[in-house]
């Protein structure tokens, strides 16, 4: 080593492993670690019973029968799942206009006024409200109020509970997926002369599509296996669907009643339900997290 | 042992405190700055210019193992310290790091306490002497504490962006490293902490070795004792630019009387 | 073309009043649906505030301290839900903080590669989107008799605390703690995670600049950096935790009977709600609303506080 360094003194660089700084570090990576796993663990345990408990019962007659009578054995949740589809679609109905529409007036129209900060505030506060509050609030307004025909629990009645849980969500979504468009892109088409409603609807809103609809998907997911918001106003019902002015079945709440049954056969339909449910949550949140990385690629 | 073979550029019979033997630098499949060989002298300023693009940043953050920080960053050949690679697969980086500091082009304070940034480093260089003396004497050197002394509880967010840089200074300094390394410093400044700054190094590398990348050649003449310049040129077949190293020498030569004719375009302003 | 034909082809150079009322319509619409927001929040607190009128004017406010619950002679005093959801949601928090926080560094602060840290963000994700009454039921027939063992355990050792002073016979505070860890804990994560992408880089160069370790830089600089974001995300957690409903419920044991062991059935104001208020009439339903309202103005008063904080404190690395 010819280098004039070689002559100093010269304090190692060397890696020690056994230095109190590195062996704390490693001690924390290790702890980290551990709690990761912890916190993967969960999600694991609960897919493999869901999977295999539910799994076990999935049948054709699991998709064409009615829950059998206490006691009895057999039998499918086809009116839960149809029921679940309808509350779903009529709570995705509502939210879903309305929420675009308030995400638009947030993001392209409103000021730094009071009043939208003060929607702003609301559709915070609104997002944190609970879920069985959503219930409450509906079941007094709606249901004990007979306002449907003069029938107190009605599917109707679920999916508005349910539009209620997921308007904050829907206007979050518009909000920030119109406020990732470029500012440019709205300034091109208003320089030509375009007016405000043609720059949003034919220019904002379709270049903001894919961030809205992925996060609309994700909050229909979570709507879909919603459970408290229905348990008093969609009710329950052992029957086939009767409209949306009627009681309705939902595998959520079925979940719910089957699970403290001390029947066999109804603790197996709740597994059976959780498996559906799961898989189609689950399938639309890996398709939001697919359409995502598939067109920001 | 070899180091007779690929003479490095020549930097005199100074003693060399870092050596750059070979280094390539790639970001993925993509090299950023290929074939470096550099002899950094003891307790002088050099500086490295260049057009941006051309890898001058990347090879100083290599110095100290910040590229490390950069999610495949790799680096090929031999940077020499104190007669250690300080890529061998031994070397611990903090150690590097606690020997080899940097300032950044950004201000970058903690955000705790004035007093608190420069005893930050210090603890946990293990100092043991008396802290309220070393923060003073690191931002006397930075030429901050006039600015500074009757608000050391403030947090170092609340000052200005000159004196932030300062601070940062005052933070490498204080550690007592043997190398600052300083990327861009001044970029962010206005002229009067530039000012400052330059005024500081020629006082610091009494005690320090001092590597600075800047894009402003007025500043390498005023603070420089040696200047590499550094080039960048299209790769073949490929659409990125791949950083060299064109020339390396006293800053007088390489302002006054450069080898290499784009050493001589650059300085005089014909490109870059 | 206007020098050509020398007459104007564009024939809308004037905004035509169709046009421009539709421009208005449409900015009037979105306010309109907006506004709903409001609307909605403002009835939720009404018809609660409303209904719980008859329970404030009979117990006033020995409600929140007495726990008798008796739906035959109407006497009604919600202390054990209220105890119930306050302790079970802040030892929820405190067991799902570190792991959370831990778990967030573990993805964003380079240990593993990033592979890993993408597979494990996932999973957590994805574990947050799993539906709340599927959990209640994983914790009934999985969690509780795979947890049984471990609190007999502590019950015989620790029996003479009172906080493990019954014996463990099934549903009970401490699986409904537990559950309400697994769903908060993707929250605390996700927010973590965000606060801590969001330190600047160059926070994370200066520590490392200065001879930092890694857990030297987490613990001194890029965790102080993050901290009121993360504060702010484990506000929401919280408020979220004092909410939830269904796994609770399905686990809880809804015992209206205080202990003050975690190891006896106990009831959160939701659950509470979830059991009686489909079945309710007269003044319990009153005291349900009654008792809807503290949970309304507890939960209101942690996400305003948890906005609060992560707008006040936010802003400050610009």
């Amino acid at each position: 080593m010819t280098l004039s360094t070689a002559t100093l003194p010269s304090r190692s660089l060397r890696f020690n492993p056994g230095l109190k700084r590195n062996r704390t570090d490693r001690l924390f990576t290790a702890i980290a670690a551990l709690f990761s796993l912890i916190a993967v663990l969960p999600l694991v345990l609960v897919l493999i019973y869901v999977l295999i408990q539910g799994g076990k019962l999935i049948s054709i007659s699991l998709f064409t029968q009615l829950p059998p009578a206490p006691g009895l054995e057999g039998g499918g949740i086809a009116n839960a799942i149809i029921g679940t589809f309808l509350v779903t679609l009529v709570g995705s109905m509502i939210a879903i206009p309305v929420g675009v529409g308030g995400g638009i007036y947030l993001a392209e129209y409103a000021r730094r006024g009071w009043f939208s900060q003060f929607i702003r505030l609301g559709n915070d506060i609104l997002a944190g409200v609970p879920s069985i509050i959503c219930g409450v609030f509906v079941y007094s307004a709606i249901v004990a109020t007979r306002l449907f025909f003069g029938q107190s629990y009605t599917a109707m009645a679920g999916g508005i509970a349910l539009a209620v849980l997921m308007l904050p969500t829907v206007i979050k979504t518009t909000d920030e997926a119109l406020k990732l468009v470029p500012q440019e892109l709205s300034w091109g088409a208003i320089g030509v002369g375009a007016s405000k409603f043609v720059t949003i609807t034919r220019i904002t809103l379709p270049s903001a599509f894919t961030p809205m609809a992925t996060g609309v998907v994700l909050a229909i997911a979570r709507a879909a296996g919603e459970t408290a918001p229905l348990i008093f106003t969609a009710l329950f019902s052992p029957f086939w669907p009767e409209g949306l002015f009627n009681p309705i079945a939902s595998m959520s709440v079925l979940i719910f009643n089957f699970a403290i049954m001390p029947y066999e056969a109804q603790n197996a339909l709740a597994w059976a339900a959780s498996f559906v449910l799961v898989i189609l949550i689950l399938g639309a949140n890996l398709l939001a997290r697919w359409i995502r990385r598939f067109t920001s690629s | 042992m070899t180091s007779t073979l690929n003479q490095p550029s020549t930097s005199g019979t100074l003693p060399s405190c870092l050596s750059l033997e070979n280094v390539t630098i790639s970001y993925g499949s993509f090299e950023a700055v290929r074939d470096v060989y550099m002899d950094i002298p003891r307790n002088r300023v050099t500086a490295f210019i260049g057009p941006s693009g051309c890898g001058k940043s990347t090879v100083l953050r290599a110095l100290n193992r910040m590229n490390d920080l950069i999610e495949g960053c790799s680096l090929r050949g031999r940077v020499v310290f104190d007669g250690q690679d300080i890529y061998a697969r031994e070397v611990d980086p903090v150690e590097v790091r606690r020997r080899i500091g940097m300032v950044f082009q950004k201000p970058n304070p903690f955000p705790k306490s004035i007093y608190e940034n420069i005893a930050f480093g210090a603890r946990i260089n293990g100092f043991k002497g008396d802290m309220d003396e070393l923060v003073e004497r690191s931002l006397r050197k930075a030429a901050i504490w006039d600015e500074t002394k009757d608000k050391l509880k403030e947090s170092g967010n609340a000052l200005s962006g000159g004196q932030q840089q300062r601070l940062c200074i005052a933070r490498a300094i204080a550690v007592e490293p043997e190398v600052i390394l300083m990327d861009e410093p001044c970029s962010a400044l206005d002229p009067i902490s530039t000012l400052k700054i330059e005024e500081m190094m020629h006082e610091l590398k009494k005690s320090f070795t001092i590597v600075i990348v800047t894009h402003n050649m007025q500043q390498a003449v005023r603070v420089s004792d040696y200047t590499s310049f550094f080039n960048a040129e299209a790769v073949e077949g490929g659409s990125g630019k791949v950083g060299y190293l064109v020339e390396f020498n006293d800053t007088e030569r390489i302002f006054n009387a450069p080898v290499q004719q784009a050493t001589q375009d650059y300085v005089t302003g014909r490109f870059g | 073309m206007r020098s050509e034909t020398g007459q104007d082809q564009f024939t809308l150079r004037r905004r035509p009043w169709s046009e421009r009322s539709i421009d208005g319509g449409f900015r009037l619409l979105t306010i309109l649906l907006a506004s709903l927001v409001a609307v909605v929040l403002l009835g939720i607190f009404l018809t609660v505030f409303n209904g719980a009128q008859e329970a404030m004017a009979s117990f006033g406010l020995s409600f929140l301290v007495t726990s008798g619950w008796n739906p035959v002679n109407n006497q009604y005093g919600a202390f054990t839900a209220i105890y119930g959801t306050l302790v079970s949601s802040l030892l929820a928090l405190f067991i799902a903080v570190p792991l959370g926080v831990g778990t967030a560094i573990f993805i964003t602060e380079n240990l593993i590669p990033r592979t890993w840290r993408e597979v494990i963000g996932v999973m957590v994700e994805l574990l947050a989107a799993i539906p709340s009454v599927v959990l209640g039921l994983w914790a009934i027939f999985v969690m509780e008799p795979l947890l049984r063992p471990f609190l007999n355990f502590l019950h015989q050792s620790l029996g003479w605390f009172p906080l493990f002073s019954t014996v463990p016979k099934g549903p009970g505070m401490a699986p409904a703690i537990l559950i309400l860890v697994v769903m908060i804990l993707p929250i605390i994560t996700a927010i973590s995670r965000d606060a801590l992408n969001q330190v600047p880089q160059e926070l994370r160069q200066g520590a490392y600049g200065v001879g930092s370790t890694r857990w030297i830089a987490i613990f001194n600089v890029i965790l102080p950096a993050a901290i009121s974001s993360i504060i702010g995300g484990v506000m929401l957690a919280l408020g979220r935790a004092m909410g939830e409903t269904m796994a609770v419920t399905m686990i809880i044991g809804n015992s209206m009977n205080f202990s003050w062991s975690l190891l006896a059935p106990g009831n959160t104001i939701s659950a509470m709600l979830a059991n009686q208020f489909g079945e309710a009439d007269g003044i319990q339903v009153s005291a349900l609303l009654y008792a809807a309202l503290i949970l309304m103005l507890m939960t209101f008063a942690v996400n305003i506080l948890a906005q609060w904080i992560v707008r006040r404190f936010s802003l400050s690395y610009n």
